[in-house]
């Protein structure tokens, strides 16, 4: 990451996150297809629905002729994590106008809102539409290109995972907690380890209790929580 | 109803929802100052969040009972970090941890 925010440096900076965005949207493909979609509405879900693993639930939901309004309804909470992560964003934009937030909002995702907040800490707390912009827009051609490819891909490859592909996106979180960690002044060091160990024990724990696709959600309301309270006690 | 409409509405409801989730909170922000207690604990979220959906997928859920450890992808995960401390780089960190995977599994 570098301070400056550009348009180039904004493509050099998305390239980690491409490899995830292919890996998932050819999963994604496949997946879609197996479950009788048709090339054209895959990707017509991947650029309208935009929404990582809530398509997946989706397709399955279809498959297994869940109604549609159980279908928004599962959607909507699965991704409600995205009001969390807009608001904590939006304070950067708020000197651009309605429409360039509207435009950032609409295709923010966990990935670009995750390495826009790595960027601010390179750059005094400083974005610009044209960076998170660019970031946003590649990776919404490359999913809805690799969801299209996987589509296609669905009937001849047999074991996409033999390319370790699927690891691409848990690896990339990797490196974006280990860049927050040393990066991240406004929290420290010493608290956001604390706050990852906590969080690995609430993952834990909410496994047992809540499904796969909530339990980000969940504990991320939860951990925010409990931070604020140790940060108070700590001072 | 056909199977392919039935599709296309869902399609487009999912996508009217996750829509609003990402874009409501831009245009209320733009328009109200959030107290000092909330901005507080939106700074919590980055780091919470990544780590998250990092260990969320180290695990295999059994509802109802504990989840069992992804034994693959905690092997990928030693490299992963190693590389993140060393090199910083987003993209060596995305490339050792797949090549990992890989060989963990052809071994």
């Amino acid at each position: 990451m570098n301070t400056a925010l550009t348009k180039s440096v904004a493509l050099r900076e998305t390239l980690p996150t491409v490899f995830g965005y292919i890996g998932i949207g050819i999963a994604f493909g496949v997946l879609g297809h197996a479950a009788g979609l048709s090339l054209g509405l895959v990707v017509l879900m991947s650029l309208i629905t935009y929404a990582g693993s809530a398509q997946f639930v989706a397709v399955s939901m279809l498959a297994g002729g869940s109604s549609i309004l159980s279908i928004i309804l599962a959607v909507f909470l699965i991704n409600s994590r995205f009001i969390l992560m807009s608001m904590s964003v939006a304070q950067y934009f708020k000197k651009e106008s309605t429409m360039k937030n509207i435009v950032l909002a609409s295709l923010l995702t966990d990935e670009s809102y995750a390495l826009a907040m790595n960027k601010v800490n390179y750059t005094q707390g400083q974005l610009s539409f044209e960076w998170l912009n660019t970031v946003n827009l590649i990776s919404y051609g490359i999913w809805a290109g690799a969801s299209g490819l996987g589509a296609w891909l669905g009937t001849t490859i047999r074991h996409p995972e033999a390319l370790g592909l699927d690891f691409a996106l848990v690896a990339m979180f990797i490196g974006l907690v280990y860049l927050q960690l040393i990066s991240d002044r406004q929290l420290g060091y010493g608290l956001q380890l604390v706050m990852i160990g906590l969080t690995l024990v609430l993952v834990y724990g909410a496994l047992i209790f809540i499904p796969k696709n909530f339990v980000v959600l969940v504990v991320t309301l939860l951990a925010c929580g409990i931070g604020v309270l140790l940060k108070h006690v700590r001072n | 109803m056909s199977e392919t409409s039935r599709v296309i509405l869902t399609i487009f409801g999912t996508g009217l929802v996750t829509w609003l989730s990402r874009v409501l909170p831009f245009a209320v922000l733009k328009k109200i100052r959030l107290p000092k207690i909330v901005l507080e604990y939106l700074s919590f979220v980055p780091i919470v969040s990544m780590s998250a959906l990092w260990f969320d997928n180290l695990f295999i859920q059994h509802l109802g009972q504990v989840p069992t450890v992804n034994v693959d992808y905690l092997l990928a995960t030693f490299p992963a970090v190693v590389t993140a401390v060393m090199t910083k780089s987003l993209l060596a960190v995305v490339l050792v941890g797949m090549a990992a995977l890989a060989l963990i599994r052809y071994l």
